[in-house]
């Protein structure tokens, strides 16, 4: 077991990704959609940071931009990482990580249903909560009930 | 032996259903569903007399109040609360608690309603055999209480069906719900064969 | 010759007595043997996480407390937490165990409903769960005589509690902690060895730890497969570390080591409670904070172990006083991943025993 902190991720993982594919924000890593799957398998495999644990898959709107913001553990090494990724408003897709984590099934089906981000290669990527014909993605910031 | 995958229905087609059920519902309850007993003949009750009749058969009705499950949320717990050792519910007669709706004759809505659920809640309150009553229980039931604001949550069980007892809290105590059940065993005491059932 | 069957899909719930609330599944079946299943929940969604980022900060405790209203002493604790990391302000020493007493009673309360609901999925009707009850009732007494309510407490504030413990508590606590380990013990008893128990449970519906950890279950479901991944000893929080507790794991992963974690849980629980009563320090329950708060911009996630496992909250401050963003981890949903696996092979009345094994609670997937 042998705990790393956070600069030592990012230091590991930015020797082997361009910066425009990983980047280091407020202690967290912004990966380029089009990244997200290969880092995330990294991540997943490598011995040494062995991210084996998926505790959270949520997705703000900040008007301008989507953010989805994963929360990874290593239960073995016990460190843990955020990974964001941003989609603009108008194309809101990001890859799914449902063949790395199943954990994120459930989680991705909810952000789909209440966010309106999809997943591309999401196996049962479909409303969760809310009910067929229901208008809308409740917690975009410019919904808004009818009411 | 090979087992196949396919249903009947496809799940989109379930889903596509259960949603147009949803959305007519929505539709038609924007308006509080009136107490039944608003539109009781009160003429036909001065005529009548049937005084032994209903003494007997408001006896018996209100001594075996038969609840169905219905236990969407927090409010569930509490009623559990009220039927299990301590508050003990049976005391009333109620010490059954039904699965099947066909041999209930109280629907106590213990939680929050969604719209989602509202479409199971009318077929559980259709299905039930007459004569039937409602005790709406806790703030949602009553109003939607703290999440009446939502988008997805109807303002009160009276949406839906028609209640007949309203019983405050959230939750409400155990003693709370006794007391409400106290005041249902009253107003059927009140009932009166002639002017029902017409 | 075999004879040719057809498969026959069922739906169950979201109205039924062994759902646990509103959930429905839909099994496909052949003969009795279940061939698929699929989970539909959202009966219960009552758009928790839009309401509270339209309510001030300190508004949004209430609604913890309705997200899993068995544990609600947990859920707005984290919640605290959470907004007590973003604020960056501490919590009194005296809070701090009462916290820790209330948390831990109320995952001693909740494994009661969760071991007794087990009982009653097998046909056992509603015997252990009125001895379950008799216990839980205790319980609620000592929150009553707290707070003044029964289920949905409102106790914990940013930088504390509300207020402090009344007189009579420590006395009723402390008869409550003597009295406990002698009434697990009789559950025990009751169950552990129960023939109809042990072949109702023991190998039914196993969850392998790898596609545990996989499916990021957590909480006893997880730590019953030989995971020992728990909050408070990985990622302490609050004051954990200063006390002594074991993190109980079995290996088979099956409904009835799923049962046995929770039994020992409560015992470890109770030892945990043991020790902050003779620890209780003197002095204030909470610091001074405004009713409405506005903390800086930034964003912050915080995880505590609650009785179904990892409860996580996840906000993001705009500097304003209403959350920009308030997300809920919540272990019930998440747990509910394998359950296709878990139930998939088996009987319909084992299905039932298996996801009642899992624990739920629907106001905490739905939310």
């Amino acid at each position: 077991m042998q705990t790393l902190s956070f600069g030592e991720i990012a230091g590991l993982i930015s020797a082997k990704y361009a910066p425009e594919a990983v980047a280091p924000f407020q202690g967290s890593l912004v990966v380029g959609g089009e990244h997200l799957l290969e880092v995330a398998s990294y991540l997943r495999d490598t011995p040494q940071l062995d991210f084996d644990y998926l505790i959270s898959v949520t997705a703000v709107d900040y008007r301008s931009h989507f953010e989805v913001v994963y929360h990874l553990t290593s239960l073995q090494h016990s460190h843990s990482l955020v990974l964001r990724v941003r989609c603009p408003q108008n194309k809101p897709l990001v890859p799914s990580l449902v063949s790395l984590w199943r954990g994120a099934e459930l989680q991705e089906r909810e952000i789909f249903d209440l966010m309106g981000v999809g997943f591309a290669g999401h196996p049962n990527l479909k409303r969760i909560f809310l009910w067929d014909g229901f208008k809308g993605h409740p917690l975009r910031k410019d919904y808004s009930s009818g009411t | 032996m090979e087992v196949g995958r396919e249903r009947i229905y496809s799940a989109a087609e379930l889903d596509a259903h259960e949603g147009a059920l949803i959305e007519a519902l929505r539709a038609s309850s924007q308006q509080p569903v009136t107490d039944p007993d608003e539109w009781l003949q009160k003429e036909l009750q001065r005529n009548v007399l049937v005084t032994s009749v209903d003494a007997v058969l408001n006896w018996s009705r209100r001594s075996s109040l038969w609840p169905v499950i219905c236990f969407p949320a927090c409010c569930a717990f509490e009623f559990i609360g009220a039927s299990a050792s301590r508050f003990d519910m049976s005391r009333f007669g109620m010490d059954i608690l039904r699965g099947s709706p066909r041999q209930a004759d109280l629907l106590i809505t213990a939680g929050t309603l969604t719209w989602k659920m509202a479409p199971q809640v009318r077929r559980l309150y259709d299905q039930m055999a007459e004569p039937k009553w409602v005790i709406a229980m806790g703030a949602c039931g009553i109003t939607g209480g703290i999440f009446r604001d939502s988008y997805s949550v109807v303002p009160g069980y009276n949406r839906i069906v028609p209640v007949d007892v309203y019983v405050p809290g959230c939750p409400p105590r155990p003693e709370t719900l006794l007391n409400g059940i106290e005041m249902l065993r009253q107003k059927i005491n009140t009932r009166s064969i002639a002017t029902e059932g017409e | 010759m075999a004879l040719k069957t057809e498969p026959f899909v069922l739906n169950i719930g979201p109205l039924h007595p062994s759902t646990h609330g509103v959930f429905r599944l839909l099994a496909t079946l052949d003969g009795e043997v279940v061939v698929d299943i699929e989970p539909i929940i959202g009966y219960l969604h009552r758009g928790i996480e839009k309401l509270a980022e339209g309510r001030e900060y300190q508004k949004d405790i209430p609604l913890c407390d309705r997200l899993d209203y068995v544990a609600a002493m947990g859920h707005s604790m984290a919640y605290a937490m959470a907004v007590e990391k973003l604020l960056g302000i501490s919590v009194p020493e005296r809070a701090e165990y009462i916290r820790v007493i209330m948390v831990e009673l109320q995952r001693i309360a909740s494994h009661l409903l969760a071991v007794g609901s087990i009982a009653n999925e097998m046909g056992t009707f509603f015997t252990p769960f009125m001895y379950m009850f008799r216990e839980r009732e205790k319980i609620l007494d000592l929150f009553d005589m707290v707070c003044g309510q029964r289920l949905l407490y409102n106790y914990m504030r940013f930088g504390g509690v509300s207020h402090d413990l009344p007189e009579e508590f420590i006395p009723a606590l402390k008869k409550f902690i003597d009295q406990m380990p002698g009434y697990i013990d009789e559950y025990d008893q009751l169950l552990a060895e129960n023939e109809i128990l042990l072949v109702r449970t023991k190998g039914i519906g196993v969850l392998p730890p790898e596609l545990a950890v996989n499916c990021s279950v957590s909480g006893p479901t997880l730590r019953a497969s030989g995971v020992a991944r728990d909050i408070r000893r990985c990622d302490p929080y609050s004051i954990y570390d200063r006390f002594e507790f074991d993190i109980p794991t079995f290996t088979a992963g099956d409904c009835y080591d799923r049962y046995r974690q929770r039994i020992e849980e409560m015992r470890q629980s109770l030892r945990i409670i043991r020790q902050a009563v003779e620890q209780l320090p003197q002095g204030k329950v909470n610091s001074r904070v405004p009713i409405r708060v506005r903390p800086p911009q930034g964003d912050v996630f915080v995880h505590v172990e609650a009785p179904r496992g990892e409860l996580g909250f996840y906000l993001v401050s705009d500097g304003s006083e209403k959350p920009y963003r308030f997300h809920v981890r919540a272990p019930s949903l998440i747990n509910l991943t394998p359950l296709r696996e878990m139930i998939i092979g088996w009987k319909l009345a084992d299905a039932i025993v298996i996801f009642g094994s899992i624990d739920i609670i629907m106001g905490e997937i739905d939310r």
